[in-house]
């Protein structure tokens, strides 16, 4: 019993709750210490102080779980163990290191609970454990969701404390010194005569003491680099073209392959002929694979052009065959069969709805595709019962799974080695082009297989952002918004997503109505209402998820209230705001635009505020309509998110963000007809272009207590923005985008 | 078929017509040069051709023959950087970084025709160039600061 009575006291730390409500075991399963993955890895010579750094002759190298796909992670990352452990910047090391389940993400687990028990205190601790030991189960080793400097603020920071203090020990394991006399700095432990040992130098002698644990993390008061610009660890490779990235791997032997899939998304491939792509020059081999055929060759454009030259016979999808048609299963969802949530519901805005003149209006959000520029590619090489891969993932943990799958392999027998990425906007969360080329690599053994989709592929096989679709009814009264209800529907983009790992989502679907649920308003009589429309193209998790869609419908439909109250869509906000943080960001973004209500000489503007993965964002937007169309003038963003930890790449993802936001709400969507995707490059998928981009002026709020990351909280606000200056501006109400359709642009 | 790529010639048995964009990174490895889209939409791989900015997927590879071919590897190293990768990382302009060798190719030339461009010859050069991750404001900047760079050397 004593273990168990040990293991019951931890238990009751973190959430009792979790053990009283049939999940201790679990719990206890889940607790237990995980493997550490790089234990395995080990040279003689180096030593793991935790799996989240690791100390050999060369120095230190960070083990990042969590991936960059442009948003600074690596270098974020870096930097939170340099602060830690005294060591320059530029001297750290970077490693993806093997997937492991000890890298689950806690941040997305805990994002996830908000959304079942939105209440602080014991619930809610019950639901993260819950939800958390879900996650951790399953290795939920995930780059997503903005977490990645939440999830690792802490972790890594203890991690690298923790190796501060080991060090020390060691030195004075060594030298007899005692440990409280010692000093780091620089990559070394400074001795009170003025000698120094560096941290290499103190590999042998970390085997001789135990690791220093429970070591607090520094004061931020006491950061030398935390907090101040800093050059980016990645910068200067990405700025003479010698960065590399999961396209640009080589591996000996390698060639390369191309694929041609069923255009309709997710048909099959029922037979093929390949004699004129067989002949053609540098083909090695032409080869079935799921839902398509595959060419292999010497050459990744004379892949691509045989791929072109073959004919195949191809099923149907399981879509519907027209765009009216998918909006119509969109319109046919509003109905209580399919009320998936309702996680608010203030005041009785059935009786507010029947003692007033109702607003009614909709509001429609399109697929869009992630579209990041570096397309999609993987190599694989599968021999002896063992398989290696190298790619671009946010996914790495269902990587190893999958291939192992195809391979006929245990998991274990898959080593990957995790790439740079040129963008991915949730793109590579998804593995598909993985698993084709495993499909060819298990058809060539020993051949690494380089797989790169055409730009074409890339982007008619992408599993795009969800439609959705929103109606809202609601009164004013006095001047002032007096009941909103506000009802969204789309398919669930979480079961589209984690089905194709084979894994259910129980529950509602927090991202039909991110964003807008958790709005910071009280309004008198406000519901917010979720309805699953049943599945439509296969979707996936698109920068900011479901707030890229919700965030812009309750943000339109309370300006449309607002208009209709006679009241400034600013003023009525900051009336309306309940979140003292929330406040925070509305007041700076009113206060660095100067804004002053209507602006006359056709220039106008909106302003928006979201809450998405934790992070207040206002935006206030500012356009002029002029005789070729509107012109985009300049925005305001402010953003509450605990702490700024390196103000310049913050500043430049914010500024990327609203681009990526405004570009989309402008331009771009995808469409399908018959199950095809209509758009197959940037000529039928545009986005911002620097011409277009307007000045961005950018400010960190740091009055929450919590560290929040920023790679998608920008998105949500800028659409909604748009529409309510252009609204200003013009008269003209945007409730659906992309605007362009409606409305020109310079 | 005869090549010179950032000073050095290359002989490479390839298609006339095969892109020049996928001679360079297949065939010699310069993988600097990226593929984007294929159809001079992105200006990922924008290289120079005598000076001139081209995007190498449309150009074929004999077309390029008797040109001097110049990559973001020739205008500058990392020990080395031309003044225009000096001004991007002054900047901090990379996210990804996946358009960034297009961008500063575009740039490089721009400023070669032009030492001190508006910023309405700035948005009409650089607008072909496609950078999903929206570093546009701090290209615009560092196509500044490039300019000054240049202009004191």
């Amino acid at each position: 019993m004593g273990r168990l009575k040990t293991f019951t006291r931890r238990a009751f730390l973190v959430g009792s709750a979790a053990v009283a409500g049939g999940v201790a075991f679990g719990i206890y399963t889940v607790r237990k210490p995980h493997e550490n993955p790089l234990a395995d890895s080990l040279a003689p010579g180096e030593a793991a102080l935790t799996p989240y750094l690791r100390l050999d002759a060369r120095g230190v190298t960070l083990i990042t779980p969590r991936a960059d796909m442009g948003q600074g992670a690596y270098h974020v990352q870096a930097a939170l163990l340099a602060e830690e452990l005294d060591l320059d910047l530029a001297e750290v090391r970077t490693d993806p290191g093997p997937p492991g389940a000890a890298y689950w993400n806690t941040a997305l687990a805990e994002e996830a609970a908000e959304f079942s028990v939105p209440s602080e205190g014991l619930m809610r601790t019950v639901a993260e454990t819950a939800v958390g030991a879900v996650m951790k189960m399953m290795g939920m080793q995930i780059t997503g969701g903005s977490t990645t400097v939440p999830d690792q603020f802490d972790k890594l920071r203890a991690a690298a404390a923790s190796a501060r203090e080991t060090l020390k020990a060691a030195a004075a394991h060594q030298t007899g010194v005692a440990a409280d006399k010692l000093r780091t700095e620089n990559g070394q432990v400074l001795l009170p005569d003025g000698n120094a040992l560096p941290y290499a130098a103190l590999i042998p002698a970390l085997a001789e003491v135990e690791v220093v644990q429970d070591v607090p993390p520094r004061d931020p008061a006491q950061w030398r680099q935390l907090g101040q610009p800093m050059q980016r660890i990645d910068i200067l490779a990405k700025s003479t073209g010698t960065q590399v990235y999961g396209i640009d791997v080589e591996v000996d032997g390698m060639v390369h392959a191309a694929v041609k899939l069923n255009p309709a998304q997710g048909g099959e491939m029922r037979g093929f002929d390949a004699s004129v792509a067989e002949k053609m020059r540098g083909v090695q081999a032409v080869l079935p694979v799921a839902g398509g055929v595959a060419v292999v060759a010497d050459n990744t454009w004379r892949a691509f052009q045989a791929a072109q030259a073959i004919e195949v016979q191809w099923g149907p999808a399981e879509m519907p065959a027209t765009m009216a048609d998918h909006w119509q299963a969109l319109a046919g969802a509003f109905t209580e069969d399919a009320r998936d949530s309702r996680q608010r519901d203030d005041g009785d805005v059935d009786t507010a709805l029947e003692a007033a003149e109702v607003i009614e209006a909709e509001y429609r959000a399109p697929y869009l595709a992630h579209a990041p520029l570096e397309p999609i590619s993987a190599v694989v090489r599968v021999r002896d019962g063992k398989a290696e891969v190298w790619t671009g993932t946010q996914v790495p943990r269902f990587v190893q799974k999958n291939v192992a799958a195809i391979a006929g392999i245990a998991t274990e027998d898959v080593t990957l080695h995790v790439q740079m990425m040129g963008g991915s906007f949730g793109h590579r969360l998804e593995d598909e082009v993985v698993k084709r080329a495993a499909e060819i690599a298990v058809q060539m053994p020993g051949v690494p297989i380089k797989l790169t989709y055409s730009r074409e592929e890339d982007m008619t096989h992408d599993f795009p952002r969800q439609i959705a679709m929103a109606r809202l009814r609601g009164t004013v009264d006095a001047g002032q918004v007096a009941a909103m209800d506000l009802s969204i529907a789309s398919p669930s983009v979480m079961v589209s997503q984690m089905g194709r790992q084979g894994i259910s989502v129980p529950g509602p679907d927090s991202q039909i109505v991110a964003g807008a649920w958790n709005a910071p308003f009280a309004i008198p009589h406000h519901r917010v209402t979720g309805y699953r429309a049943a599945p439509l193209a296969p979707i996936s998790s698109w920068r900011s998820v479901g707030a890229s869609h919700a965030g812009f419908f309750h943000n339109a439909a309370l300006d449309e209230l607002i208009h209709a109250a006679g009241a400034d869509p600013l003023a009525e906000r900051l009336r309306l705001c309940n979140d003292p943080l929330a406040r925070h960001v509305l007041e700076a973004v009113g206060e660095m635009s100067s804004w002053e209500g209507v602006l006359g000489d056709g220039r106008g503007r909106g302003v928006a505020l979201t809450t998405s993965f934790g992070v207040r964002c206002a935006e206030v937007v500012e356009v002029r309509a002029t005789d070729d169309g509107i012109r985009l003038e300049k925005v305001w963003v402010a953003a509450e998110v605990g702490r700024v930890l390196d103000p310049v790449n913050f500043e430049n993802l914010v500024q990327g963000g609203v681009i990526f936001a405004l570009g989309h709400a402008i331009h771009s969507e995808i469409t399908y007809r018959d199950g095809r995707a209509e758009q197959s490059n940037y000529d039928g998928y545009p986005a911002m272009r620097l011409y277009q981009t307007p000045e961005i002026a950018v400010r960190g709020l740091e009055n929450g207590d919590r560290v929040r990351g920023i790679g998608e909280p920008p998105v949500p606000p800028a659409a909604p923005a748009l529409a309510g200056a252009i609204f200003a501006a013009t008269g003209t109400r945007l409730r659906e985008m992309p605007f362009a359709k409606f409305v020109d642009f310079v | 078929m005869r090549l010179t790529v950032d000073g050095v010639a290359h002989e490479v048995d390839v298609e006339a017509d095969m892109p020049l964009l996928w001679v360079l990174r297949d065939e010699l490895k310069i993988k600097g040069v990226k593929y984007g889209c294929g159809i001079a939409q992105c200006g990922a791989c924008t290289v120079h051709l005598d000076g001139a900015a081209v995007r190498s997927c449309q150009v074929w590879a004999e077309d390029a023959e008797g040109a001097e071919i110049t990559t973001i590897q020739g205008l500058g190293q990392p020990e080395a950087l031309h003044a225009v990768q000096a001004a991007w990382i002054e900047h901090q302009v990379a996210q990804c970084g996946y358009c960034q060798s297009g961008q500063i190719m575009q740039a490089a030339a721009l400023l070669a025709e032009d030492p001190a461009p508006s910023d309405a010859v700035i948005d009409e050069v650089m607008s072909g160039n496609l950078c999903r991750c929206g570093t546009y404001p701090r290209i615009r900047a560092a196509i500044h600061s490039a300019a000054a760079r240049l202009r004191e050397a």
